[in-house]
């Protein structure tokens, strides 16, 4: 119950196109995440699935009915919004109820769903308080238990993380991942930070400019990038790209190493190169080398035991099982 | 921020700040005070700050004479109702171009304004026109239909301000959670506006109590708002100042304290949201 | 949340409000500009019944060549210019000092903006009557009691005095709108001019001045369109005489007193020209702010 199928679906304003023709399956019960930078489409299609804009052309299709004529309301999806959007003259039970209410649902069965959402999210305590009252993350939770309540087909979140601060967004993207295994309700969830996609998704989907450029498991997108842009964009720090004669030496036009997969030796190795800044995260450490392979400074990773002054003198060595190659065009070479 | 400043210094611009303020303030004191004086008291040389028989016959002798409630009534009606009649027709104005703008939002919200650049004198012939052809002279219905039109930018470009500054968001959450336009509007546009909405309001009813054009050229005996009552002391018989000060008195009185509390919502409103 | 759904709602919303000042606008304006061509002086005899006879260009010609006109072009620039200058420079001093930390801020506060509450007849009154009067009126009281011949401010020194009844009702707007300006400076922007070693006058000229050149501006629009239209004022002071018919007051008298309602209505199209000129710049500003 939460199939989302896209079929050649289009989205423009006026004569810009910022959607083209795509097509997209969400299976029920899978967590997808859109990810790209700002500006690539990721929130204008979410809101087309969600029926808040209307698509230029193509269908959209939700558990194999065609929605794509159908208003938001009666789509049977729910959504958190970014601002969370909670309703600031309501107190946080009647933000909950709310889409209850509308439903014309009978008191007794809105008390008793506003009741059991409450407990899940632990609001239990601050039904009675006005949104404003409440910190980002608790706010964050009634946006949640208002969707919640209406036990949508799926839900959608919108950078719904993108308020918080570091050590909040860390602790709620838990309990978004907790809540999506106790559900197994389908989840679309908009983001551009990479490692959300990352920890969070069963199926991210990559998108630039409006064009899907990969979709795919985390895994699967981490370990074979279909072309630069995703390679880039997936891992943190990013992958290392090398053009020019070193990537000519693998028949490419560019190749791509993670920092973990270039070996560092104080004695031996493939390209010599400096060390500049290093990044200390105690776990590990990233040092920023410039060697003669490339004009742009390599990052490796290393042990956060290995030490090595600014200035001294490397070499990295890529294990070649795991360097990427592409094309001109910027397509993977398999 | 707030950086200690020395006493001394706060001192005098305090008392610099409080003179002028009083200064300002002088004469609409000094219109209080000879109200509660008798005629003789009211033209003494030198004028009398204190030490005079306050009397509160004036203001019985205005009522009695020019039947000052009735003026006080046409006032609150025309302003009251002007100013709610424009609200009714802007809140939906007002949703539309804060919430769905198109390309010719911005251009028909300052041709709205343009409207109200247009000086007055210059259509006042083909509106007593139309006045006369409707029988609308010297009715109060007549008069709440023109300063509801000549305020009408005003309180469409008030509302807009307010609702752009609701989150859109708001409003599509409540979609997605099943309200209808009409819903939308009711449960969750309205309560959030109502500050907004509010001082819209007192702005309105604040700038219609004191119109000066219309209400004088439209209006004789019947629908006179306080304006026109105040005019017609303009060519007094005798000894009056104390009177007159009554008179005045309460004519200002209701708007002063409800002056004092739009203050803020006044620059907002005068300026088009330019200046916050 | 453009769906096609609420846009049609959106425009069937905006009908009543559009529509109505669209009447409002056009069908006075064209009545004007319709009389303004035609001889119309009901007094003798003239009837839209009877059909009205077209004279051209005349009515503006006339109006003109009157000998009233450049006086009252005259009068209403002294009298704008006047006010505007008085509101301004003393608004922008009494903003800066009510930004100061002061005891009972919000006390002052309102003493200062209360002028702007007295509807205009109250106040054209009580400065006619109980300040100008030559005889009883305070400031006859103070000269004499310096020693002074009394003035007869209505008519020895009309336009000042105008002037001075308009200023007071206007300088708690530019104050006000001032005073708001003025707070949204940015605190270290003038902690950072301090830093750089900007005295207090350098930093009145090359920060506080500029931030407030836009308030400023908005001001003197404002302002402009409602004092190019002060009627009452004049109504229940002088009517007009000794100097003081403006342009608005003039056409005032065209139509109302001397019943000459093509001559007014030519005059009422020049008014409408010289309030638009100043609104487009008004606009302008307004306009930008709205992009943002």
């Amino acid at each position: 119950m939460g199939s989302i199928v896209l079929e050649k679906v289009k989205k423009s304003f006026g004569d810009v196109t910022v959607i083209p023709p795509l097509d997209l399956q969400i299976d029920d019960g899978e967590f997808v995440v859109f990810v790209g930078p700002s500006g690539c489409g990721k929130s204008t299609l979410l809101r087309l699935i969600a029926g808040l804009e209307d698509v230029s052309g193509g269908t959209i299709r939700i558990d194999g009915r065609d929605a794509t004529e159908i208003p938001p309301a009666r789509r049977g999806l729910a959504m958190v919004f970014q601002s969370y959007a909670l309703y600031p003259h309501m107190s946080v039970r009647k933000n909950i109820a709310f889409p209850l209410r509308m439903a014309k649902l009978d008191q007794a069965e809105i008390d008793r769903r506003v009741g059991a959402a409450a407990d899940i999210l632990n609001l239990t305590a601050y039904l009675d308080r006005r949104p404003g009252q409440l910190s980002g993350g608790q706010r964050q939770r009634v946006a949640i238990g208002r969707a919640i309540v209406r036990e949508p087909a799926a839900f959608l979140f919108d950078e719904p993380l993108s308020n918080l601060d570091a050590a909040l967004r860390v602790g709620m993207r838990l309990e978004i991942s907790e809540l999506h295994k106790r559900l197994a309700t389908t989840m679309i969830y908009v983001t551009h930070d990479q490692v959300e996609a990352m920890t969070m998704a069963d199926k991210i989907v990559v998108l630039q400019a409006g064009v899907i450029e990969q979709v795919g498991s985390p895994l699967e997108l981490y370990q074979r990038p279909r072309n630069v842009f995703v390679a880039g964009f997936i891992g943190s720090p990013r992958m290392n790209l090398i053009e020019g004669a070193e990537a000519r030496k693998h028949d490419a036009a560019a190749i791509g190493i993670r920092p973990e997969h270039l070996e560092i030796s104080q004695t031996e190795g493939l390209w010599k190169g400096t060390v500049g800044v290093s990044e200390h995260l105690g776990s590990d450490t990233f040092f920023h080398v410039q060697t003669n392979a490339s004009a742009q400074p390599l990052t490796a990773r290393a042990s956060g035991e290995l030490a090595l002054g600014y200035g001294s003198e490397v070499y990295l060595t890529p294990r070649p099982e795991h360097l990427h190659r592409f094309d001109e065009n910027g397509l993977r070479i398999a | 921020m707030a950086r200690a400043v020395s006493t001394r210094r706060k001192v005098m611009t305090t008392a610099l700040a409080w003179a002028i303020g009083l200064l300002i303030f002088f004469p609409i004191y000094w219109t209080i005070l000879t109200s509660f004086k008798t005629e003789a008291q009211a033209i003494n040389n030198p004028p009398l700050f204190f030490g005079f028989d306050w009397t509160l016959e004036n203001y019985s002798v205005v009522q009695e004479r020019s039947d000052y409630m009735r003026f006080l009534w046409n006032s609150v009606i025309i302003a009251g109702g002007s100013t709610a009649l424009g609200i009714l027709v802007a809140v939906p104005a007002a949703w539309s171009m804060a919430f769905v703008p198109s390309r010719r939002t911005k251009d028909i919200l300052l041709w709205m304004l343009s409207t109200k650049m247009l000086p007055a004198v210059g259509v006042l012939y083909p509106i007593s026109l139309i006045f006369v052809e409707f029988n609308l002279l010297d009715t109060r219905i007549g008069l709440i239909l023109v300063l509801m039109l000549i305020n009408l930018p005003i309180i469409v470009w008030m509302l807009y301000t307010y609702f752009r500054e609701i989150p859109g968001e708001i409003l599509e959450a409540a979609r997605m959670d099943g309200a209808g336009l009409r819903e939308e509007i009711l449960y969750v546009l309205t309560p959030m506006a109502i500050p907004g909405i509010a001082s819209t309001v007192l702005l309105n009813v604040i700038l219609a109590w004191n119109e000066a054009f219309w209400t004088l050229n439209l209006t004789a005996a019947n629908a006179g708002p306080l304006t026109a009552f105040i005019a017609s002391y303009s060519s007094p018989e005798g000894l009056f100042y104390a009177k007159l000060s009554a008179a005045s008195t309460m004519a200002i009185a209701p708007i002063l304290i409800l002056g004092w509390f739009s203050q803020k919502q006044l620059v907002r409103g005068l300026t088009f949201g330019a200046v916050k | 949340m453009a769906t096609q759904h609420s846009r049609s709602a959106a425009r069937l919303m905006m009908a009543p409000a559009v529509i109505l000042l669209l009447g409002w606008m056009l069908v006075p304006l064209t009545m004007t500009l319709y009389f303004s061509f035609k001889k119309y002086l009901p007094m003798r005899g003239d009837s839209l019944e009877r059909g009205l006879d077209w004279v051209g260009f005349e009515n503006y010609s006339r109006f003109l060549n009157s000998s009233s006109f450049w006086p009252s072009v005259q009068a209403t620039l002294l009298i704008v210019g006047g006010v505007l200058v008085i509101t301004v420079v003393l608004g922008v001093l009494l903003a800066i000092l009510l930004d100061q930390p002061i005891w009972g801020q919000g006390i002052v506060r309102i003493l200062i903006i209360a002028p702007f509450f007295v509807m205009p007849t109250v106040s054209a009154l009580v400065w006619k009557n109980m300040f100008m009067d030559p005889v009883n009126g305070m400031f006859a009281h103070l000269w004499r009691f310096f020693g002074a011949e009394p003035v007869s401010w209505l008519s020895d020194a009309s336009v000042q005095s105008i002037i001075m009844i308009v200023s007071w009702q206007w300088l708690p707007f530019a104050t006000l709108i001032l005073l708001t300006a003025i707070q949204s400076l940015d605190s270290e922007q003038i902690e950072a001019a301090e830093m750089d070693g900007a005295s207090v006058l350098s930093r009145f000229f090359y920060i506080v001045l500029p931030h407030l050149s836009r308030a400023i501006t908005i001001v003197i629009l404002i302002q402009t369109i409602f004092l190019l239209s002060i009627f009452a004022e004049i109504f229940v002071t002088t009517g007009g005489a000794f100097g003081t018919r403006t342009l608005t007051y003039l056409i005032f008298q065209r139509v109302v007193d001397s019943q000459n309602i093509g001559l007014g209505s030519a005059g009422g199209v020049y008014a409408i020209i010289l309030a638009n000129i100043v609104a487009i710049f008004l606009m302008r500003i307004v306009g930008k702010n709205l992009d943002r």
